[in-house]
């Protein structure tokens, strides 16, 4: 069995974020980082490895820039088997649209019996690629779950949506997103950081995929980023250390004064 | 003007409020067509109709009353296509994000998530995002025939505009692929009888400085009629269930009001509830992030200050 496992090269969120000129996400300025929400994905695919009869593979992928690569690195410390990195000039700048079709043809390459991803990154957090994985895929999308089931071909999960708790189930191939609630995940040890610098990383370019230039990047985006400001950052506004309850009375003098009450 | 699209959140409890703020961007957008996708009842069609819904279209498809994302995407596209719909408009929750995004593959739509403002522009719509934790706000233009929106909760102030709505009853047809996942098992969320976490005016979480004890953060929170939220920290401890969970990895809150209690604030509670209106903070450890962002910071220990305000409002109301 074949598992791949989408991992994402962010900026890191202690740190200072923002934006370049052209309006993507500066990469250049911070540091960077696995998104840690990816690292629960990478432990369920372990899990679901060791916990199979089969040998079971675990692909790392991503895309991006040559910075990209380093998640994939940590993906194979904590105990991927191998990762693929899809790279090409031409991405840059690509949509939820554009990424999810470069995604979808890489993972249609690797010909993976389940595909798993974090619930959302941490830079862009939109949340959408699961779903638009499962839509362009044709393979049911199990999404948001915090407790996994593999049972020969059926996956069975539950989430937790907005309205219920769901246990759902689905054959494979099929997309799974799971939350930070679907275990921890755990660290790399030093004997799988050195076996990981043996672990095989293949890089993909838009040939490879075979998908035209013009289908991906900034180019085939259909929102153009018009202006990125950053807010005026909150002010810290009256401290008031409570002493025989004048910390209740100042609250409650807040609230009356903003008429919360 | 195009038609544009509103799914709507209707059930036996009426029409959400975040739907009526929908109604009222989609006004600004075009003609406004709320699709509800299940039953509706008469009061739900009034409501829709004295908010400016020109149209209502129910769909009584079975498959797609459990609410899995990859049947309702599909029935929304038929729609779209169907109305020729310039875009359509969904309210900002994970379910919602699923079928967004689905939706968008199928149109091959313009996708913006977690959107704050919605205006027409020339070529498509203009929105406007907070990212990276509300530190920054990204205003972006639609370049496709079709945009899909979620929007989130508290952006607009909902307004009425009465119209008469033509309501229709419309079929859909659902393939293999989008109804291949089955659901075994349901349960509801248990109502708690406060307000909806992302909806409510004022929001009262409590984090580590609970100690696990959050009954006077709740009762706090009834004597304002505000929503209890949680902290990562008091979550992953157990004292409360996930679902109430503020932050990065999970709800992100706007209200008019945001309290504090036990929270120190790091980034990513933050990423949470940053753009809420005002913050008010309760917490032991003066040197606490979190008063580097309130309005007002309260140095003491919250299992005092909260039940002295509480007791102070209802002696106030008598």
């Amino acid at each position: 069995m074949r598992i791949v496992t989408l991992v994402k090269y962010v900026p890191d969120a202690t740190g200072e974020r923002g934006f370049s000129e052209d309006g993507t996400v500066d990469r250049e300025g911070t540091d960077g980082r696995l998104s840690e929400l990816d690292e629960y994905a990478v432990e369920q695919s372990l899990r679901l490895a060791e916990a199979s009869d089969d040998e079971v593979e675990v692909v790392a992928l991503t895309m991006g820039p040559d910075d990209a690569a380093d998640a994939i690195k940590k993906a194979l410390q904590i105990g991927a088997s191998s990762g693929v990195h899809v790279c090409d000039d031409d991405i840059a700048g690509s949509d939820a649209l554009g990424t999810s079709l470069v995604l979808a043809a890489a993972i249609r390459k690797l010909e993976p019996d389940l595909v798993i991803t974090g619930m959302a990154s941490t830079d862009g957090v939109m949340g959408v690629l699961p779903a638009m994985l499962s839509e362009r895929l044709g393979w049911p999308g199990l999404t948001l779950a915090h407790t996994v089931e593999l049972d020969g071909r059926t996956l069975t999960v539950v989430r937790d949506g907005d309205t219920a708790s769901q246990r759902v189930q689905a054959e494979l191939p099929a997309v799974l997103s799971v939350t930070d609630q679907s275990g921890e995940p755990r660290y790399p040890g030093l004997k799988n950081v050195m076996a990981a610098k043996k672990k095989k990383v293949e890089e993909w370019d838009l040939d490879d995929l075979g998908l035209e230039a013009d289908a991906v990047g900034a180019a085939a985006a259909l929102t153009t980023v018009r202006e990125t400001a950053p807010r005026p950052p909150r002010q810290a506004g009256r401290v008031v250390t409570d002493s025989d309850g004048s910390g209740a009375a100042a609250l409650t003098e807040f609230l009356t004064a903003g008429k919360y009450v | 003007m195009g038609s544009v699209i509103v799914l709507a959140e209707a059930g036996e409890q009426g029409v959400s409020k975040p739907t009526l703020e929908l109604l009222t961007l989609a006004r600004r957008l075009g003609e406004p067509v709320v699709v509800v996708l299940g039953e509706t009842t008469g009061e739900v069609v009034q409501t829709l109709g004295r908010h400016g819904a020109t149209a209502v279209l129910t769909v009584a498809e079975p498959a797609l009353q459990e609410g899995l994302p990859a049947p309702r995407a599909e029935a929304l596209a038929q729609l779209a296509g169907d109305r020729q719909a310039s875009v359509v408009l969904l309210t900002s929750t994970p379910d919602a994000k699923d079928v967004a995004g689905r939706l968008a593959v199928r149109l091959t739509a313009a996708l913006v998530t977690d959107a704050i403002d919605v205006q027409p522009g020339e070529g498509g719509v203009v929105t406007r995002q907070s990212v990276f934790a509300g530190s920054w706000t990204v205003e972006a233009a639609s370049t496709a025939d079709v945009a899909v929106v979620t929007v989130k909760p508290n952006s607009v102030e909902a307004e009425e505009a009465p119209v008469e709505p033509a309501v229709e009853t419309v079929q859909v047809t659902l393939s293999e692929t989008s109804t291949a996942v089955r659901v075994l098992e349901s349960s509801p969320k248990a109502a708690t009888g406060r307000p909806e976490l992302t909806e409510a005016a004022i929001v009262v979480s409590g984090g580590r400085g609970t100690g696990g004890d959050f009954a006077a953060v709740e009762a706090f929170a009834d004597a304002l009629g505000a929503a209890v939220g949680a902290s990562r920290a008091a979550v992953d401890s157990g004292w409360y269930p996930h679902a109430y969970q503020i932050g990065q990895t999970g709800k992100t809150v706007s209200p008019q009001l945001y309290v504090a209690a036990g929270i120190s604030g790091a980034i990513q509670h933050r990423a949470g509830m940053q753009t809420s209106r005002a913050v008010v903070a309760v917490n032991k450890d003066p040197e606490a992030p979190i008063f580097e962002m309130a309005d007002l910071g309260v140095v003491g220990d919250l299992h005092t200050v909260l039940p002295a305000v509480t007791e102070q409002l209802r002696d106030a109301r008598g």
